[in-house]
């Protein structure tokens, strides 16, 4: 209705190697990137920014990063909040023990000691796997807790655990106001997903998707299962790392471990499994979800009850939050196994076809 | 999924959306002193998140019944956090662009995360019994007030009171005293304190975390059984103290040696142990349950009689129903004293109230006026200093109620103040704040 790819024809390989084939859909995906680099920025306040866009973002490129290990791998892993929270807690040692360090290096640098770390924890996964896997993974989680609440080195003998990082600075840049922050954290997540996808249709993320789909076929074929599943464990951790720095330095400032327990790790699978496994689309689809609707739902609640005429008290709202929010998931699990990207997908397939389907 | 109901969804939040977004932005009233009230009604401490809550926002409904401050009437609104930090995050971004009077987030987590934010924002952030303990260098920390106490005057006064158990300071040498605590920013934070005085009097520093939410203490108190330490610190919150008093009961420790945090030391914490606790002491943050005050009459009179308590009526006078009502009167009181400046009768912006703070000073005649007797001592602010008083009570469990002895006790301010600032310089390094001068704390 809206679009055909009717009259587009692929007339060389680079033009059907394209990430977007359909002229449309580029254009879209163009105007919708454009639309977060200038029109967010002018219409968004500062609470917006704060407590919604920026948390989105960072926890997107969470998702992002456990997608592609769960999504596209195959390898269920429930570590996600410890990779996170090395991700954090290195930048932030590279970051005040290193001076001068640059605030983009120390974020990386923070993503490569999480990949580092994912490698030996993904090491199980080349002996067992799928809920077996989730269990060792969570080791992950429960070490990275300990370590960091325990070894005083990395919180730099910070007496109450807690440690703190401010001024952020990128070339002379101070990313002080909520919108630089955003702009910030938006580069990071554009070029990541952008790197996502790449990696995804090349030939290491064919080989995760053999080695999902049947690894012992894969095997056959000549792909080293090692090679394939550690690869996934590193590139993941590296995103989730990133992830966790930022979510360190950019949104919350101020963190303790806490900030990266069990329930981040759950929370990311969740948005991965709600969202579509094997999207990239489907991983922000998913982190708005988890992200934005209980704040939404928290809000919106008393509005309703005001717009009635109820007063609901604060406790009640909380509890409505939770039960809401749990039978969407359950209601969105049954009516769509596949994640909300494949809702997405079913929507266009039909809007192709409207108004005269078969 | 049919189209229709795809497309019906999709309508449905949308508009939804739209309308949340307009009530976040609807401003509060002009004349109206906008109080934003951070509380966990839900959770792992919602047990004892509940009573503070209801105390904090009773007391803004005493001030409007009693005709609010010099005329200008409270409002106020609650966001739940569960005692997260993020969600606390949330509702600070939230309520803040609603003309936020003061922050009291009653989370040491939320504390820290906030304590970067409040200048950037200009709004101060009481932490009345918690929070950063250096915070009570107002040079540096210009923005945090943790008044009436912080946990290094906690750690402070559990150690004076040991020792006066024990016979004297001197007595404490070769004893043994172990802390358990939540494992937390707030539950580490009474240990550099603690250490200090280990190494003054030479005893013994055992320290035992528990993992949130302190369900689990099993292994803890087993330590505790093999090691057998003169006196248990119980430096826990919700359901961490209860379970820690039924492990005490179980392991057979006697419950006389426990001496707990003020956050330990609430009826939730011991009600469900019941006889089990008897003996056990908590410190209390100058007030114990006060249920004979006359504040606490002027409530039920006031305020509950006519419908609008916002909890239980047995619950007014507890332990933290009282500390939430104090909370909320230090948040007034702020504010009363800003008007005196720049003008009574007015809304007070964040940094008004800031200066309020900084200068408040509620001699006994005022506390007595407001029907505070027996309940708090004189507090003093200065520019320097943001905690105002360091006074503490000693309560103890009697199996059905808690009474307070009568002998009170203060922070030694030389060797705390050393620490203060020690930390502060080190934070204020780290920030590159450069700390105020006298000169310009007078502006």
């Amino acid at each position: 209705m809206l679009y055909r790819e009717n009259g587009q024809f692929k007339t060389t390989y680079a033009a059907d190697q394209q990430i977007f084939t359909i002229t449309q859909d580029k254009w879209f995906v163009i105007a919708v990137i454009a639309f977060a680099f200038i029109g967010v920025p002018m219409i968004a306040d500062e609470y917006m920014f704060r407590a919604i866009l920026i948390p989105f973002l960072i926890l997107a490129l969470a998702a992002l990063g456990v997608n592609l290990l769960v999504g596209y791998c195959g390898q269920i892993t429930l570590g996600a909040g410890a990779f996170m929270a090395v991700g954090a807690y290195a930048a932030y040692n590279f970051q005040i023990r290193i001076d001068g360090m640059p605030l983009i290096a120390a974020v990386l640098l923070g993503g490569l000691t999480s990949a580092g770390i994912g490698i030996i924890f993904g090491i199980p996964s080349l002996r067992v796997r799928g809920l077996y896997l989730a269990v060792a993974t969570l080791a992950a989680q429960f070490f990275c807790d300990w370590a960091f609440l325990r070894i005083q080195w990395f919180t730099n003998n910070s007496s109450s655990g807690s440690v703190s990082i401010s001024n952020l600075q990128v070339f002379g840049w101070t990313i002080d106001a909520p919108v630089e922050k955003y702009l910030f954290c938006l580069v990071f997540i554009v070029l990541f997903a952008l790197l996502a996808k790449n990696l995804t249709r090349a030939t290491m993320g064919r080989q995760w998707m053999a080695i999902r789909d049947m690894d012992v076929a894969a095997e056959v074929i000549g792909i080293r299962p090692m090679y394939a599943k550690l690869s996934a464990f590193a590139v993941s951790s590296f995103f989730v790392g990133v992830a966790g720095a930022l979510w360190g330095f950019v949104h919350l400032g101020s963190w303790e471990p806490a900030a990266f327990s069990v329930d981040r790790s759950f929370q990311l699978l969740f948005m991965v499994i709600i969202g579509g496994m094997g999207s990239i689309f489907g991983s922000f689809i998913g982190a708005a979800f988890i992200v934005i609707l209980p704040i939404f739902l928290n809000q919106f609640l008393p509005a309703l009850g005001s717009i009635v005429g109820v007063t609901i008290s604060t406790a009640a709202v909380s509890h409505a939050e939770l039960i809401i929010f749990g039978s969407l998931i359950v209601f969105f699990l049954i009516v769509e196994p596949h994640g909300l990207a494949r809702l997405w997908a079913i929507a266009k397939e039909k809007l192709r076809l409207w108004p005269f389907p078969h | 999924m049919k189209l229709r109901a795809l497309a019906l969804a999709a309508a449905i939040s949308a508009v939804g959306l739209t309308s949340a977004t307009v009530s976040t932005s609807a401003v509060a009233q002009a004349k109206e002193q906008f109080f934003p009230v951070l509380v966990y009604r839900t959770g792992a401490y919602a047990a004892n998140g509940n009573p503070w809550a209801n105390g904090y926002v009773d007391y803004l409904k005493l001030v409007n019944a009693k005709g609010g401050i010099n005329g200008v009437k409270l409002s106020f609104e609650e966001c739940e956090t569960a005692y997260a930090t993020d969600r606390g995050v949330e509702c600070y971004e939230r309520l803040k662009g609603k003309g936020a009077t003061v922050f009291q987030p009653l989370s040491t987590g939320v504390t820290f995360a906030l304590t970067e934010k409040a200048p950037v924002d200009k709004i101060p952030l009481i932490t009345a019994g918690y929070g950063r303990s250096e915070s009570q260098d107002g040079s540096v920390f210009t923005w945090n007030f943790p008044l009436l106490g912080t946990y290094w005057v906690g750690a402070d006064v559990a150690i004076q009171y040991i020792a006066k158990q024990a016979g004297g300071l001197d007595k404490l040498k070769g004893k043994k005293i172990a802390l358990v605590y939540h494992d937390s920013p707030f539950g580490k934070e009474p240990i550099p304190a603690l250490q200090e005085r280990a190494k003054m009097h030479g005893f013994e520093l055992q320290l035992l975390p528990v993992a949130h939410p302190g369900v689990e203490q099993k292994a803890t108190w087993l330590q505790i059984r093999q090691s057998k330490p003169d006196n248990v610190l119980l430096w826990g919150w919700g359901v961490m103290n209860s379970t820690a008093l039924k492990e005490a009961q179980a392991t057979g420790y006697p419950r006389e040696k426990m001496t707990g945090i003020w956050w330990a030391g609430a009826e939730p914490d011991v009600k469900d142990v019941g006889a089990g606790a008897k003996g056990y002491n908590a410190l209390a943050l100058q007030h114990s349950a006060e249920p004979n005050a006359k504040v606490v009459k002027d409530m039920l009179d006031m305020v509950h009689a006519k419908g609008q308590g916002t909890g239980p009526k047995e619950e007014v006078g507890s332990v933290l129903y009282m500390r939430g009502m104090l909370s909320a009167m230090l948040s007034v009181e702020g504010v009363r004293k800003a008007q005196e400046r720049y003008g009574k009768g007015k809304v007070m912006t964040g940094e008004q109230t800031r200066w309020g703070l900084e200068n408040l000073n509620l001699d006994q005649k005022t506390l007595d006026g407001m029907g505070f007797a027996g309940v708090m001592r004189p507090v003093q602010t200065s520019c320097l200093d943001h905690m105002g008083a360091s006074w503490v009570r000693i309560q103890t469990w009697d199996g059905a109620k808690w009474v307070p002895a009568n002998d009170w006790y203060q922070a030694d301010e030389k060797l705390l103040r050393g620490m203060v600032m020690n930390a502060s310089r080190k934070y204020a390094e780290e920030k590159k704040i450069t700390p105020r001068t006298p000169e310009q704390c007078k502006l």
